[in-house]
């Protein structure tokens, strides 16, 4: 009980001093999980939207393939990239090893199917809706990705949420691909994990406080930008 | 030569669902003139039959062919009014607008045409709202002022009007026999006998997924040659 109060007390200090070290590690988490969303959403959207529109024969195994990598554990996903970026390894010579961006690459790969699956779902229903109007009009495929994209937003923002909130709230991966480096690869989770391993368990839970105000701050926020335009819209 | 998209013609087309024919075979020759009205009981295969001259039915056996155009291009000078009518999740203004955008008009250009065709089929104050919300008699009109938009030549209407009261009813009416005379060719599913008299020249009966008569509507009225086609315009049971 003494070290969650302490916690709050201390998370409440690092934020009111504006502590350095703190907002180098978490303006690394949101730079590092951002991006990861960014770049695993523009893979997994349109992936999404087209084998919702489209039927080829693969299609069922893609799907199933696709929700069978949602549960993908992270640390075999780190330890699978380490050994491609390892020096030995075949993508050794572009040095990307304890750097942001071997974490970026391990996140993304995390959440692409995540993103891909939750968003497969809504666009699925949608097309069933949007079908035979979209076939009337004599529309192209890429056409009915856009349509499809741009109609579910709300619900494709949501998967990108979810995947933003599984990449920021991940450790296993990046701590081996990024190797927790003080001031080049230290994030939040893997602070949290060095610290409660050094038994800091206060400095550990402020941290573990702040990470979750962040998560909650931008759900909210993002949240609040797409009611505000559906007001104006209708 | 001359591309039309007349006479449109059907030879032994069927369509078949789960290892069940829906309808066919169909033999039909259908001309440019005049609105073309297809009736039955529920389940004839009224619907099906429009889908499928539309294009967008797969053809188990038989043709369809629109002229000396390919099904594909035909499709391109339709429009298509479902028995549901399917609405964007969009505002009311943004649906009219869809169709236009993807024949590539300007932004300006189709806000113009969409106007004028919302304030035709009265839903000018509706513009802003989201399609989603609208009565089921606001989408038929939605739908249809969608369809009349596209400047179609050939324009397929599925029960058009179930839902609108008589008011509405005689507006949209007046806007099918307005696009008819522009030489807009309809083909109209519909269970309305006083509608059938009003906008018909040509009368398909469908009978469990077959044609089972065809004529024109004057001579239908005043008697068909099969029993059964007599029986369903006099309001009687035909299975
Ligand atoms: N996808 C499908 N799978 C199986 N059966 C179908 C399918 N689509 C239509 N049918 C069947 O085909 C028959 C004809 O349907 P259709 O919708 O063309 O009838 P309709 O004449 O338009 O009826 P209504 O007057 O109720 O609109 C019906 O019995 C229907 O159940
Ligand atoms: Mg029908």
């Amino acid at each position: 009980m003494n070290e969650i109060f302490a916690g709050f007390k201390q998370a409440l200090e690092l934020i009111v001093s504006i502590d350095p070290d703190l907002f180098e590690i978490v303006l690394r988490s949101l730079h590092v999980t951002i991006s990861a969303t960014i770049i695993a959403s523009s893979i997994a959207l349109p992936f999404a939207a087209y084998i919702a529109v489209k039927r080829f024969r693969a299609r069922r195994l893609l799907i199933a393939l696709m929700n069978a990598l949602m549960g993908l554990p992270p640390v075999v996903v780190g330890l699978v990239v380490y050994l491609m970026l390892s020096r030995s390894g075949p993508l050794g010579v572009l040095g990307l090893l304890f750097t942001p961006t071997a974490m970026i690459i391990a996140q993304v790969i995390i959440i692409t199917p995540l993103i891909a699956s939750i968003a497969h779902q809504s666009l699925r229903d949608l097309w069933a809706m949007y079908h035979d109007l979209l076939i009337s009009l004599n529309t192209t495929k890429w056409q009915r990705v856009k349509t499809l994209i741009w109609d579910a937003r709300r619900s494709l923002l949501t998967a990108m949420l979810a995947g933003f909130g599984r990449a920021i709230g991940e450790v296993g991966a990046i701590m081996i691909v990024g190797g927790n480096i003080d001031h080049l690869t230290r994030v939040l989770t893997t602070a949290i994990a060095l610290e409660t391993g050094k038994g800091d368990f206060a400095l550990a839970l402020a941290l573990g406080i702040i990470l979750i105000i962040l998560a909650i701050i931008i759900n909210v926020s993002i949240h609040m930008v797409s009611k505000t335009e559906r007001s104006k819209l209708w | 030569m001359v591309t039309s998209l007349f006479p449109l013609r059907i030879q032994g087309a069927s369509i078949i669902k789960r290892g069940k024919r829906i309808i066919g075979p169909i033999e039909l020759d259908l001309e440019s003139d005049g609105i073309t009205a297809v009736i039955g009981p529920n389940g004839s295969g009224k619907t099906t039959l429009l889908r499928m001259l539309h294009g967008i039915e797969n053809l188990a056996n038989g043709t369809v062919s629109w002229g000396n155009f390919e099904l594909s291009d035909a499709l391109k000078h339709q429009a298509f009014v479902f028995q549901n009518p399917i609405m964007l999740r969009r505002s009311v203004l943004e649906n009219m607008i869809y169709p236009l955008h993807l024949k590539g008009m300007t932004n300006a250009a189709a806000i113009d045409i969409a106007n004028k065709w919302l304030e035709r089929v009265g839903l000018s104050q509706s513009c802003n709202k989201d399609a989603l919300v609208l009565s089921g008699g606001e989408r038929q009109r939605l739908a249809l002022a969608r369809a009349l938009a596209c400047e179609p030549k050939i324009l397929f209407l599925d029960e058009p009007t179930s839902n609108l009261d008589g008011y509405s009813m005689a507006a949209v009416e007046k806007l099918i026999l307005d696009a008819s005379s522009d030489g807009i060719k309809v083909i109209i599913a519909t269970h309305d006998f006083g509608q059938l008299k009003r906008l018909a020249d040509t009368i398909i009966f469908m009978l469990n997924g077959k044609i089972h008569e065809i004529g024109n509507v004057e001579t239908l009225l005043l008697g068909a040659k099969k029993e059964e086609t007599s029986k369903f315009l006099n309001g009687e049971i035909v299975l």
